[in-house]
């Protein structure tokens, strides 16, 4: 990113940063489809969102972090049991998969899959390193996201406030 | 009238919640025919009830149909879904579940609309594997999404409620809307249907749904919108009975109609609901063939007693109490009875739960699966009338099952299965025969209406008792209600406790009940509970009410107000029809149980029991019945029957009702043979003494 460095030329400096935070952001999305972090479906909830629900993807994406967090803990748990309740854990992988898939998590769906069959084999160990991987695909995906919001918040502060947010993104 | 109109007649039912028997949801639910496909607008609008138990998921379908236009309802739980859909009916075109919840299974929700509501219901998961998309199918999903759904799939999903909308109407006008009363058989198009409607029939559940009238007037210019009949529990009672009658082999639609003799009901209504109880039935007995199975179950007495409920082990019974709506400890009993099993629990309220959907074959099924306590909420008494005399003692039901496959020979297997009842089954069934019994009885005595014995001034409760029990007023008199299967009214009449069988009194047979009695429109006092759907079925609801009472409560005892058999006077009135409509409904429950063994046998069984006046209550089964039964002053013996779940006769009769209709009508045909009176008051249900019955 070009710092800013003349105050004077904020309005074209500010006009740039907008232009290259927005460049940005299509590359940094395009980079998560390519990698597989995401799929088609975030397109589709991209297009869901309108004027009068502005607010749509982060919403549900905050959501789906919401209920995620909640199961992935509810997960860690029931496999630490003495006696593992497979069914249970396999209808809460299932849930996560679902989620996952609404929302374009493609990674943390594949993982799903996998952690799945292990559950179905009733394979403790197997489910263990599932687990452990599908938290870090989750983890992945989440920061990922995260990183996509603020550029995107960033774009309509510049336009907003173009001096202001910018200015102090572009610094950060 | 309009086919509305007939069809708002038809809905006895309070109204509330119920199912009102045939209620004409005309308007679809808020389509008109403007809306449909003739509007531009459309699919815009569609209103579309979505469930699932992820937030996320559930947000974004909700985002996604709001983006086709759609009307979107969401929630995350099933119970809550049924709710919204019972609280609204005809306020959702369509529903989209998923399939992994954890209250309650998609699967089992699918079912529970499909009979309640018969919504199209799409199924959604993201597991795509063929087994679980098969099972959807097999369940009744007009469509399973695999997820992420995307958009473009459910720009679609107004397409199955466009085709089922048109499939209604189609059957609708086929039938020869009720309001002609008789539209001249339509040009069948399957071409079995050859029948007239009985407009006599009609009549009488016209008067009792005059009250209720919903008119929604359908609009004739959509051919996609249709009054939405609902089938409750006293309607699919009688749907049972008509079935059971003819033989689940030859039910064709436009006889079953004519059969059941509810204005306002088209045989295209009829047959979507045939189609589905066929479906129903199908599972029950475990095998994708066609329902044959159930009928060979049925006859064997005691194995399984359900046939091919047997298979379905404790969720046939309760699907069968469900139908038949016996009372939880009719259902119980016969469960046990029918399964063999030792009682499975009194209160097990045959998953009476479902009794709301008439067709709660599947859920019933499922219900079974949880273990047949499901306790039947009265609201799902309906399921059990309909005609799934789960109460039935398995003999009976096998009875009455028998009854019901031979509906032809019905006459014959009333008579036979008079022995059996078993009754708490019986009962179910009955319920659900009753109405075939009547039914048949009527026809043959030609008749239309179950002349239950004209005893039966009271109602008979349909509970279960309504096999025999049916209180026919007169029952006692006619001994001959032994012919009776003990038509368990099971359905109907089961939910008078089969054990107070001994209510089922030969004179007081609250008839009522019996929603299967065909004529018996009893079903304006079933209502208690959706399953008075049938109420608004001329008759039949007496069965039903047993059921539903029994979970409701509402007809304590035989007075399964609305349950078809309710021999109330006026009813009786009608025609001795309602006599014999509650006869056959009473038989049939207790048919149920004989049908299986063959018959005679099991209406005496039942028939004795129930019927005080030695007339052989059929109520075998009303034993579970029998708390509903006291009412019905069955014969004590009868009522034993009730008491006794584990009629070896009669099978737990789960069978759906056809099984106890067919001892029933057998029973009552014997009657009627012998006298139509006396006849009618062997089916006065008092106690299906089918032995008694002198045809």
């Amino acid at each position: 990113m070009r710092p800013v460095s003349e105050k004077g030329a904020k309005e074209k400096a500010t006009m740039d940063a907008v232009a290259q935070l927005q460049r940005q952001l299509v590359d940094y999305t395009a980079s998560l489809f390519h990698e597989g972090y995401l799929d088609d479906q975030f397109n589709q909830l991209r297009q869901l969102q309108d004027e009068s629900n502005p607010d749509f993807v982060v919403e549900v994406v905050t959501l789906y972090f919401e209920d995620s967090e909640r199961l992935l803990n509810e997960l860690t748990k029931a496999l630490q049991q003495q006696s593992i309740d497979f069914k249970k854990v396999d209808a809460q992988v299932h849930q996560f998969k679902g989620s996952s898939s609404s929302i374009g998590a493609q990674r943390v769906q594949k993982v799903c899959i996998a952690f799945r069959n292990c559950c179905e084999e009733q394979n403790i160990e197997g489910c263990n390193i599932f687990l452990q991987q599908v938290k870090h695909e989750y983890t992945l995906v989440k920061s990922k996201l995260e990183t996509l919001f603020k550029l995107d918040q960033q774009i309509l502060a510049a336009r907003v406030d173009p001096g202001s947010h910018v200015i102090r993104f572009l610094q950060a | 009238m309009t086919l509305n109109q007939q069809f708002c007649e038809m809905n006895l039912s309070d109204g509330k919640g119920s199912m009102s028997s045939v209620s004409s949801v005309v308007s679809s639910a808020g389509w008109r025919a403007a809306d449909v496909v003739a509007d531009n607008q459309f699919p815009a609008g569609l209103r579309v009830l979505v469930v699932d138990d992820d937030t996320t998921c559930l947000l974004v379908l909700e985002k996604t149909l709001r983006a086709c236009q759609y009307e979107v309802t969401k929630c995350n739980r099933a119970e809550i879904a049924l709710s919204l859909l019972r609280e609204k009916k005809n306020g959702y075109d369509i529903v989209l579940s998923d399939v992994h919840m954890p209250d309650m299974d998609g699967f089992k929700l699918l079912e529970h609309i499909g009979l309640e509501m018969d919504l199209p219901v799409i199924m959604m998961s993201v597991d795509a594997g063929k087994d679980v998309v098969m099972k959807g199918v097999t369940h009744g999903a007009c469509d399973y999404l695999i997820k992420p759904v995307r958009i473009e799939a459910l720009k679609n999903i107004w397409q199955h409620v466009v085709r089922k909308r048109k499939n209604e109407w189609k059957d609708l006008e086929q039938s020869g809307s009720i309001e002609d009363g008789d539209r001249p058989q339509k040009q069948a198009e399957d071409a079995d249907y050859s029948s007239s409607v009985n407009e006599g029939n009609w009549r009488n559940s016209k008067k009792r749904k005059d009250e209720e009238e919903e008119v929604e007037e359908r609009d004739d210019s959509s051919t996609l919108k249709k009054p939405r009949v609902v089938w409750s529990v006293e309607l699919h009672q009688q749907f049972v009975a008509a079935v059971n009658q003819l033989g689940i082999d030859k039910a064709v639609p436009k006889k079953i109609l004519e059969l059941m003799n509810v204005p306002g009901l088209t045989r295209e209504n009829v047959a979507s609901h045939l189609q589905k109880y066929r479906l129903y039935l199908r599972r029950l007995s475990g095998v994708s063939q066609h329902q044959p199975n159930l009928s060979n179950s049925y006859i064997n007495p005691h194995e399984a007693t359900f046939g091919p409920m047997a298979s379905l082990n404790g969720l046939d019974y309760q699907t069968l109490s469900v139908t038949a709506q016996l009372p939880a400890q009719s259902l119980a009993t016969l469960q046990a009875a029918g399964f063999g099993r030792s009682n499975t629990n009194p209160g097990v309220s045959m998953p009476l739960v479902d009794q709301r959907n008439l067709f709660s074959f599947e859920n019933p099924k499922l219900r079974f699966g949880d273990g047949q306590q499901q306790q039947m909420s009265s609201n799902k008494q309906m399921n059990l009338l309909h005609g799934i005399p789960t109460t039935m003692e398995t003999k009976q039901l096998a009875n009455l099952h028998h009854s019901a496959q031979s509906f032809g020979t019905m006459n014959m297997q009333v008579n036979a299965h008079g022995g059996q009842r078993s009754q708490s089954n019986s009962f179910l069934m009955q319920m659900g025969q009753p109405q075939s019994r009547g039914q048949i009885l009527s026809e043959t005595s030609g008749e239309k209406v179950l002349r239950l014995p004209s005893t039966m001034e009271q109602p008979i409760l349909s509970s279960g008792l309504a096999g025999g029990v049916l209180s026919r007023n007169g029952i006692g008199q006619n001994g001959r209600a032994a012919g009776y299967p003990p038509v368990s009214q099971t359905s109907a009449t089961l939910n008078l406790p089969i054990n107070h069988a001994a209510e089922f009194p030969s004179n007081s047979f609250p008839i009522r009940s019996t929603p299967g009695i065909c004529n018996l429109t009893s079903k304006g006092a079933f209502q208690e509970e959706d399953n008075s759907d049938i109420k608004g079925s001329a008759g039949f609801i007496p069965s039903y009410d047993i059921f539903t009472d029994l979970q409701q409560h509402k007809t304590h005892g035989w007075e399964l107000q609305n349950v078809g058999l309710t021999f109330d006077p006026s009813q009786l009135s009608n025609s001795r029809q309602t006599n014999i409509d509650a006869t056959s409904l009473v038989l049939d429950s207790q048919g149920f149980s004989s049908s299986q063994s063959g018959r005679n046998g099991n209406a005496s069984v039942v028939n004795k029991s129930l019927y005080s006046a030695g007339v052989g209550t059929q109520l075998v089964n009303a034993e579970n019945v029998g708390q509903r039964l006291n009412n019905l002053h069955v014969d004590n013996s009868i009522r034993v029957k009730a008491e006794r779940v584990p009629d070896p006769s009669c099978p737990t009769t789960l069978f759906p009702e056809q099984f106890g209709q067919e001892d029933l009508m057998s029973a009552l045909l014997r009657q009627q043979q012998g006298s139509m009176g006396p006849a009618e008051n062997e089916f006065d249900f008092d106690g299906y003494s089918m032995d008694n019955i002198p045809v």
